[in-house]
């Protein structure tokens, strides 16, 4: 039980963000201080908690049926690190990018809120614990979808937030459910007492709300409408945070938990997880492949990708969790580097459009650059890091004999790479556009939170060397293919 | 026995109703409404598990242990979500009054520019 600093992880960016609304109103300079220490120190309590054994805390000191306790497993500390290390970035970044607009001590503050939100989401062990944290990640979002309070952003804004306080709601009737049957909200005793009362109709609707709910949050086909408005229309930065980490944390981690750990993985939940996955990566590359404004055909990028780690859920083996976890990974750093370079490109060209850009990569060359290396990620160009995790998926769905699915992957995978050589296409090569003769390089922040990325990006492979994925990636793995977990055993960790 | 299920059968009817009013509506504040009237359905729901019939107040005192008590649990939880529900609805209004001041108009149809 040497789980006393798991608090921490909510508390830290709760009062980074009270402070910040209250201290920093005058001083821009002061929020953008406290911003970027408040994420560095999350930062590292999360390599801390990677490295640490797992471990849990009893909030208030009340055990656990009664309590909330607060759980920091192998699953829990892969999704901090995936947060708080892209948080970490896009927070340098924004510093340089969110000159353009005004309210410093806003953005730090809903920034924060966010943060602290999808932390608790990540290390909550108790359901309504959980829809709290969540709404609390989501109302901050739809603030910041709305921050640059254009036509297009309140438009946006509005259509995300209906949506998510609609997914929202049938999770709490979800949870509802769950508590009227069995009578407990802590996830691990709710799984023993479903094990003990069996399958009944409310047990279904309950999972059926739930898995409606999360979809809506992860933007899975067919609840994916808001995601193509919401994404596009919020500052950069936060393009990044929402569809590098906010889907995951909200959505997908949300939906394995479920799945795995509180309903357990039978067949037919697996063979659905399987479709909502192939849909989802279908329908996302198809409706992104005619796409002009980069931002959007981002968007559209982010429901597809989310597909193959739906998918690799959906195998149900320990290779197909290793590779959704690590596609998860991956993607959460390859697409928020994509969104900070079409951030960067909209910042020097003043356009979305690419049909306008052209020839920036001489102008640009580390936009170009680091663009060219997260395109070839997500693409699943070897050596990048998205190829081996997009390997990873298929060898599982080769090694259960599912042979439709491998193939759908892959093809999924060639017109990814259609798309993303649209982009590099017109964006980067050939004659320079009308009006970008004085384009310059962006500033150093932004550059900084670039490259990083983009390094990541190309040694992500790393990931799968043994000494480094016992660390990080197995203990993951082990806690959702463990399947139910026991109140006992989450206890003991 | 078709009483006792009664009143949660209605709440899911009212939940539907204001998904529904989400669904269907064209002007954003009914579209609020639409949100407030499924949040409260929720709520209601939650109120009515913990309710027992001549149930009372879940305060322990000595010598009083055999009595009825409602579950104080969903109280706290309808309490919290109140909370969240405010938020949220604030939120909502407030965006539907810039986009107010912005297109001149509440009519979803006539400020749809996002598309594709």
């Amino acid at each position: 039980m040497a789980g006393e600093y798991i608090p921490l992880l909510v508390a830290v960016p709760l009062a980074g963000a009270f402070f910040c609304a209250l201290a920093a109103r005058k001083s821009g300079v002061l929020a953008d201080t406290i911003g970027t220490l408040i994420v560095a120190l999350v930062l590292a309590l999360s390599i801390y908690a990677v490295v640490s054994p797992p471990s849990t805390h009893a909030v208030g000191g009340w055990p656990a049926p009664l309590g909330i306790l607060l759980v920091m497993d192998g699953l829990a500390s892969l999704m901090l690190l995936v947060v708080s290390l892209v948080a970490f970035l896009v927070m340098i970044y924004s510093l340089s990018y969110m000159n353009a607009y005004s309210g410093r001590w806003q953005f730090h503050t809903l920034f924060l809120l966010m943060l602290a939100g999808m932390n608790g989401v990540v290390i909550t062990g108790d359901l309504f614990n959980l829809f709290v944290f969540l709404e609390v990640a989501s109302l901050a979002s739809y603030a910041l979808v709305a921050f640059g309070t254009g036509k297009h952003e309140l438009e946006a804004a509005f259509k995300y937030a209906v949506m998510g306080s609609l997914g929202s709601l049938l999770l709490l009737l979800g949870i509802a459910f769950l508590y009227g049957y069995t009578g407990t909200l802590n996830m691990a005793h709710m799984a023993e007492r479903l094990g003990e009362l069996g399958v009944a109709p409310i047990t279904v609707a309950a999972l059926v709300l739930l898995l409606s709910g999360f979809a809506l949050k992860a933007a899975i086909v067919p609840f994916h409408s808001w995601l193509p408005d919401a994404h596009p229309s919020a500052p950069a930065p936060i393009s990044a945070m929402l569809s590098g980490v906010l889907i995951k944390s909200l959505g997908v981690y949300t939906i394995a938990r479920l799945v795995f750990n509180v309903y357990g993985a039978s067949p037919d939940l697996l063979n659905l997880l399987l479709v909502l996955g192939a849909v989802s990566m279908g329908i996302g590359v198809i409706l992104a492949l005619r796409q002009w404004d980069m931002k959007r055909l981002l968007a559209y990028h982010s429901v597809s990708q989310v597909g193959y780690m739906i998918l690799g859920f959906g195998l149900g083996s320990p290779l197909g969790i290793l590779g959704g976890l690590f596609h998860l990974f991956n993607h959460s750093i390859f697409k928020s580097l994509l969104f900070l370079n079409s951030g960067a490109l909209e910042q020097a060209t003043g356009t979305r459009n690419l049909k306008e850009m052209g020839g920036l990569s001489g102008r640009m060359p580390t936009t170009s650059w680091t663009t060219l290396s997260a395109s070839m990620s997500i693409s699943g160009v070897p050596p990048f890091s998205g190829f081996w995790s997009k390997l990873i998926i298929v060898m599982a769905c080769v090694e259960q004999g599912r042979w439709f699915y491998g193939a759908w992957a892959i093809l999924v995978s060639v017109l990814t790479l259609a798309s993303f050589l649209k982009v590099t296409k017109f964006a980067f090569l050939g004659k320079l556009g009308k009006g970008f003769e004085n384009v310059r390089e962006v500033p150093w922040p932004m550059r900084f939170g670039m490259v990083v990325l983009a390094l990541l990006c190309i040694v992500g492979g790393l990931m799968l060397v043994p000494e480094v994925k016992e660390m990080v990636l197995t203990p993951a793995v082990r806690v959702l293919d463990h399947g139910i977990l026991t109140l006992g055993e989450v206890v003991r960790l | 026995m078709i009483h006792s299920w009664l009143p949660y059968v209605l709440c899911i009817l009212l939940f539907c109703v204001g998904v529904y009013a989400v669904l269907s509506k064209k002007n954003l504040i009914r579209i609020i409404l639409g949100i407030v009237i499924a949040d409260y359905a929720v709520n209601l729901f939650l109120i009515l598990l913990c309710w027992k019939k001549g149930g009372e107040a879940p305060i322990l005192q000595p010598g009083a242990m055999e009595q009825v008590m409602v579950d104080p649990l969903p109280q706290a939880l309808v309490l919290t979500s109140i909370v969240i529900g405010l938020a949220t609805t604030a939120f909502l209004v407030a965006i539907a009054m810039r986009l107010h001041e912005r297109y001149g108009t509440y009519d979803i149809t006539r400020i749809r520019e996002l598309r594709g």
